[in-house]
């Protein structure tokens, strides 16, 4: 089961062609429906039973940005409590050492095989292409990662990979995998497709060299590592095989277990509604002379890319990011079009701020329209549990991208025009005048509504524009004042 | 002038009215209804001749200097004024909350930015809020006993904390029924210009928009926003729907007999 390379996202259509292609998909569509529909009526349930959630939100943005100010110290830390374990803390500067590192590591055990469980940062630096061009498999446990890994795609949600799959799609594609299955065997429900994946993973547990987790904390005052997961996955994937590496961002370092605990309280509740996931573990080290179970080595590859350039400019606030995913589940945007048209490991909101900023200076690669992409509803930094300002910083790429004369989406020319008129009132009230005037026309020809409005095909390919009830309000009223006080 | 008298016309507050380049270029009804609510409520109103626009097309489209300069010449207009309201959250929104984080590092103008942003308010939270309406005396257009939805724009909404204002007010008029629908506080996909940049996805949004409002059965969907309304009214003339749209300072000012932004009327 070796992964085929990732598509390149850089050579792949434009965000607003697969935009277009992801709308005109009706499965697709179904699929995110049901995903914003449900979460926005679980969340609201979610919010009903804890009427301290914005205490809990104001507290994990404090242990947050903690955490980001003493990075450096507690990133030490974390490495002198580790070693104290007997693990060892590998540090990579970029993707190509991250995976340098794992790979050295998986060669040194000899390991043929590599259970994995869910990690962003697995896929932000492409670890799985780089493991397999070693012949070295990574196998990947989290179900719908598993899911993903058989249809060769990327996940398109942070915390729900497959989420833009439905069950039907998922039965086909374990019917055409596991070949050695009786074709005609039930798949109608999820049950089934939990069963039949359950016992194709079991053995590849038993079989794997390696196992690779991410974290979704680092502790530094006891060099633990804190896993968060629903199927319980991660925990046969660190405890099983003799190799455990975890690949962790350098972000996610946190003074104590009560400040990892602080964001746990926000974490599942923001990304599945849960108060609590099903399994939550702390990971301290190798196997000791009197444990039941563990690997017999232990490894933390701490990877920056672009964390630490990031830390230093007006990007930091996304450093926070506890990849929740709540920004994607309730962004109206990604809820039309869904992860994959973003062309991104990170999509949403979140992805947008976190695209251009990470990997090489330029960032992860065609990511400077993402941040075009945003009717600036401000529903993401609503929910967002760090508090993350995301349209701000969204707003801030796009003054990046117009100061460096990127004219990146039709239309900013004419915005440089227009703001350049309004700041002459004069000038713009003759357009104005002209404006209004233009459109009566318009809609007097097509007898009332506008159907075509030159320079706003955007606008008029599916949308009619009322005609101008005729004069400026401001004219009038003034008009009428002076009338009434002569 | 006798003392009282003069008291009297002191103590109204002087209301300086951004109308809003949409409101002004396209619907001035709207721009009437929000001066005659305001005066209703004792206000006196004044609309400076060389407003322009807030500046958010320059700001969100990252020009930053020329919203900036929009900003200092809107203040200059404006600081003058007791108040200064928008029929507008998305408006509201700017001066309010944008402008002095825009002028925040320039110190010829942090202050006043930030003393003007504090004068700023959204129309209906203006007139709950500072106010105190709690109810307004208008009618709607002979024969409609008719229901409607509101739709919470997102500046107002989250920006503003406008929610219950314009729904505090509403309830007040006469045979008019409200029902919210499931996605009252999602965006209309309108944006800004978001809704020209990315038509389709923008459409997608507000066909969500528009099947949740169908749902509810609503004769009308009422907003804060033209932005909005005209995201909305026009898809909805695209589509077919014979659902009305209009401003919320129409309906509270009982000035629906124009026709509406769509539909038949």
């Amino acid at each position: 089961m070796i992964m085929d390379a990732a598509p390149d996202q850089s050579s792949a259509p434009d965000f607003p062609a697969r935009a277009a292609a992801a709308l005109a998909d009706p499965t697709l569509q179904g699929a995110l429906t049901k995903l914003q529909t449900e979460f926005r009526r679980d969340r609201a349930a979610m919010l009903g039973r804890i009427p301290e959630f914005d205490q809990l939100r104001d507290h994990a943005t404090a242990i947050r940005n903690h955490s980001l100010a003493h990075l450096d110290e507690l990133l030490e830390q974390f490495e002198t409590n580790v070693s104290l374990t007997g693990g060892i803390v590998h540090w990579c500067r970029n993707a190509a050492e991250a995976c340098e590192t794992v790979t050295g590591i998986c060669r040194a055990v000899g390991a043929e095989t590599v259970a994995k469980s869910k990690s962003m940062l697995s896929e932000e630096i492409a670890l799985n292409d780089h493991l397999a061009a070693a012949s070295i498999e990574p196998v990947e446990t989290d179900l719908g990662e598993y899911i993903l890994q058989l249809r060769h795609e990327t996940p398109s949600h942070i915390v729900m990979p497959a989420i833009h799959l439905n069950a039907g799609q998922i039965a086909d594609v374990f019917r055409e995998a596991h070949t050695d299955h009786d074709p005609a065997r039930y798949l109608g429900d999820a049950d089934a497709l939990l069963a039949e994946a359950r016992a194709m993973l079991r053995q590849k547990f038993l079989d794997a060299d390696v196992g690779i987790t991410g974290a979704n904390a680092l502790i530094a005052d006891t060099g633990s590592i804190l896993l968060v997961t629903n199927e319980g996955n991660a925990d046969l994937v660190h405890s099983l095989p003799k190799t455990h590496i975890a690949i962790v961002g350098i972000e996610k370092a946190v003074a104590t277990l009560d400040g990892a605990m602080a964001v746990v309280r926000v974490l599942a509740r923001s990304a599945t509604t849960q108060e609590v996931t099903s399994y939550t573990t702390l990971v301290t080290g190798k196997r000791r002379a009197n444990d039941a179970d563990g690997p017999s080595s232990f490894h933390v590859v701490l990877v920056d890319n672009g964390r630490s350039r990031m830390l230093a400019g007006p990007y930091a606030e996304a450093l926070r990011c506890i990849r929740c995913g709540a920004c994607q589940s309730l962004c109206p945007v990604y809820g039309a079009v869904g992860g994959h048209a973003y062309g991104a490991v990170y999509a949403g909101p979140i992805g947008a701020v976190l695209t251009p900023n990470l990997g090489a200076p330029g960032g992860l690669g065609a990511a400077r329209h993402l941040p075009q992409a945003s009717s600036f509803c401000g529903q993401c930094e609503e929910v967002c549990p760090v508090r993350i300002p995301l349209p701000a910083l969204m707003r801030r790429l796009r003054e990046d991208a117009f100061e460096d004369r990127q004219i990146t989406v039709a239309g900013q020319k004419w915005i440089a025009a227009w703001g350049w008129a309004a700041q002459r009132p004069a000038l713009y009230r003759l357009g104005r005048r002209i404006g209004i005037l233009m459109l009566r026309i318009l809609a007097k020809v097509s007898g009332g509504t506008i159907r075509t409005l030159p320079l706003a095909g955007g606008w008029s390919a599916t949308r009619d524009f009322p005609a101008p009830e005729g004069g400026s309000f401001v004219e009038l009223w003034n008009r009428r004042k002076r009338r009434e006080s002569s | 002038m006798n003392a009282e008298h003069h008291k009297k016309i002191t103590d109204a507050p002087q209301v300086g009215l951004f109308a809003s380049c949409l409101v002004d270029a396209l619907r001035p009804t709207i721009g009437f209804a929000a001066a005659k609510l305001l005066e209703d409520a004792g206000c006196i109103v004044s609309v400076p001749e060389r407003q322009v626009c807030c500046g958010q097309p320059a700001y969100n489209a990252g020009d930053r200097k020329a919203a900036a300069a929009i900003a200092r010449q809107t203040i200059v207009l404006f600081e003058k004024f007791d108040y200064v309201v928008a029929p507008s959250g998305s408006c509201a929104a700017m001066l309010r909350v944008h402008f002095p984080g825009l002028l925040s590092d320039d110190p010829a103008w942090a202050l006043r930015a930030a003393v003007l942003g504090e004068k700023c308010w959204e129309l209906t939270s203006f007139l709950t809020d500072v106010r105190g309406v709690a109810a307004v005396k208008s009618g709607f257009h002979s024969g409609f006993r008719g229901k409607i939805t509101y739709h919470d724009s997102c500046a107002g909404l989250r920006e503003l904390g406008v929610r219950k204002q314009p729904r505090k007010l509403l309830a007040s008029i006469d045979g008019l029924t409200m029902k919210d629908h499931s996605i009252a506080d999602v965006c209309c996909g309108f944006g800004g210009t978001f809704c020209v940049k990315y038509g389709k996805i923008s459409t997608a949004m507000t066909d969500a928009k528009i099947e949740a409002v169908l749902a509810t059965g609503a004769d009308m969907v009422v907003a804060g926003d033209l932005g909005c309304l005209l995201a909305i009214a026009g898809r909805l003339s695209r589509r077919g729907d014979r659902v009305e749209a209009r401003h919320v300072a129409e309906l509270l000012a009982g000035m629906t007999n124009g026709p509406p932004i769509s539909g038949d009327g």
